[in-house]
């Protein structure tokens, strides 16, 4: 079997000279192509979704649910594929990304164009006949925002390309509830603004570890672009802008007790691991409070959505005297 | 056939092993969605679903 090399464009005029000559005939396995959804951005995506379908009032049936939970993930593995066939260049120069299929050899930008759009259009297209089209659009614009807006616009040209470009993983949960209600509500909007505020702390803490590694691709990371000192302050107002509104679900009356307690304490861990990369600028000792930031990050964010859906989906929420649920 | 033609490809073992996997994949990938979307249009007509002129 021959493969056609398909020509489509090369984001800068250096892509030529970095990505690698792809084999003609493909070698490439079904893990390859699963890899260039990105896996575990997928995960995130599919938990924070199934939050959003959760906290929706019942009404669809536990099938369509589970189909719409699917086609979100499918249209975030898309965008992942589409960020990743024009990222090509920088992949390649990065350690962090040298691995993964485009730059290790194993799938063509094309075919991982195509594998991105087909995916893209089918997930969208599903999704609104499946459920409704609003919740199609959101997901379409998502898709459009990641790789439009965030991978070919943003994150090339300004060291605040996650802050603006973190939209489009926020929406997810948006996606997840409009899928069951064909509404777009006040649930949806605050989780939004919880994961939208909650990305500058997560990617800065990586970029201070990866500093050289986004400078060498020339990715205006904060760190490289203006200094690590400046990246930590940063990261502190973001941080405590971000706490703060992991609090507005209790004040717009969706979470409980439960919430409000491990809330609390998750904030209290978060802020403390935020004030070590604060204090702790130099050696080993920084970069262990970079690499404990971004870790505790992600569990952190996982943590406070399992609160909700344990709250939501498992008849655990119990009122707060004052805030009505 | 002229002499710079390198005839046809002969796949190795590992290639044809590849692929096969591949197209694998995809069936497996497209009996799915074949059955995804047959449960869920029983699902959206419910009971309507036999409710149709003969």
């Amino acid at each position: 079997m021959r493969h056609r090399l398909i020509s489509l464009g090369t984001p800068m005029s250096l892509v030529s000279d970095h990505t690698p000559p792809a084999p003609a005939i493909s070698m490439a396995t079904a893990g390859d192509y699963f890899a260039l959804m990105k896996p575990r951005v997928m995960s995130l995506v599919v938990f924070t979704a199934l939050v959003g379908i959760v906290l929706a009032p019942a009404g669809q049936h536990p099938l369509i649910a589970a189909v719409a939970l699917l086609l979100i993930a499918v249209g975030a593995g898309a965008s992942g594929a589409l960020n990743m066939w024009y990222d090509a260049d920088i992949d390649q120069v990065m350690v962090r990304t040298r691995g993964r299929p485009i730059p290790a050899g194993k799938i063509t930008r094309g075919e991982a164009f195509a594998f991105g759009i087909t995916l893209s259009v089918g997930a969208t297209l599903f999704l609104g006949l499946f459920t409704n089209w609003l919740a199609a659009g959101l997901l379409g614009f998502t898709i459009f925002f990641y790789v439009a807006i965030y991978t070919m616009w943003l994150k090339r040209k300004t060291e605040q390309n996650i802050v603006i470009g973190g939209a489009a993983g926020a929406f997810p949960p948006m996606v997840g509830y409009a899928a069951m209600t064909g509404t777009i509500s006040i649930e949806g909007i605050v989780l939004f603004i919880v994961i939208f505020m909650w990305t500058p702390p997560h990617f800065w803490a990586l970029a201070l570890l990866k500093e050289r590694d986004y400078g060498d691709a020339g990715v205006p990371m904060m760190p490289n672009a203006s200094g690590s000192n400046k990246t930590r302050q940063q990261i502190v107002i973001y941080t405590a802008i971000y706490l703060a509104t992991t609090f507005l679900p209790v004040i717009a009356g969706f979470a409980g007790l439960l919430y409000l307690v491990g809330n609390l304490v998750l904030s209290g861990l978060f802020g403390l691991a935020t004030w070590r990369v604060f204090q702790r600028r130099d050696g080993e000792a920084g970069e262990t409070a970079a690499k404990q930031l971004f870790a505790f990050s992600i569990l952190q964010l996982f943590l406070v959505f399992t609160l909700l859906l344990a709250e939501a989906g498992f008849g655990l929420r119990f009122a707060i005297p004052g805030f009505g649920t | 056939m002229s002499d710079t033609d390198p005839g046809p490809i002969v796949l190795t073992a590992e290639q044809i092993k590849r692929r096969k996997a591949r197209s694998l994949a995809i069936a497996l990938v497209l009996v799915s969605f074949i059955v995804i979307v047959y449960l869920v249009t029983v699902v959206k007509l419910g009971p309507g679903i036999l409710n149709r002129s003969l």
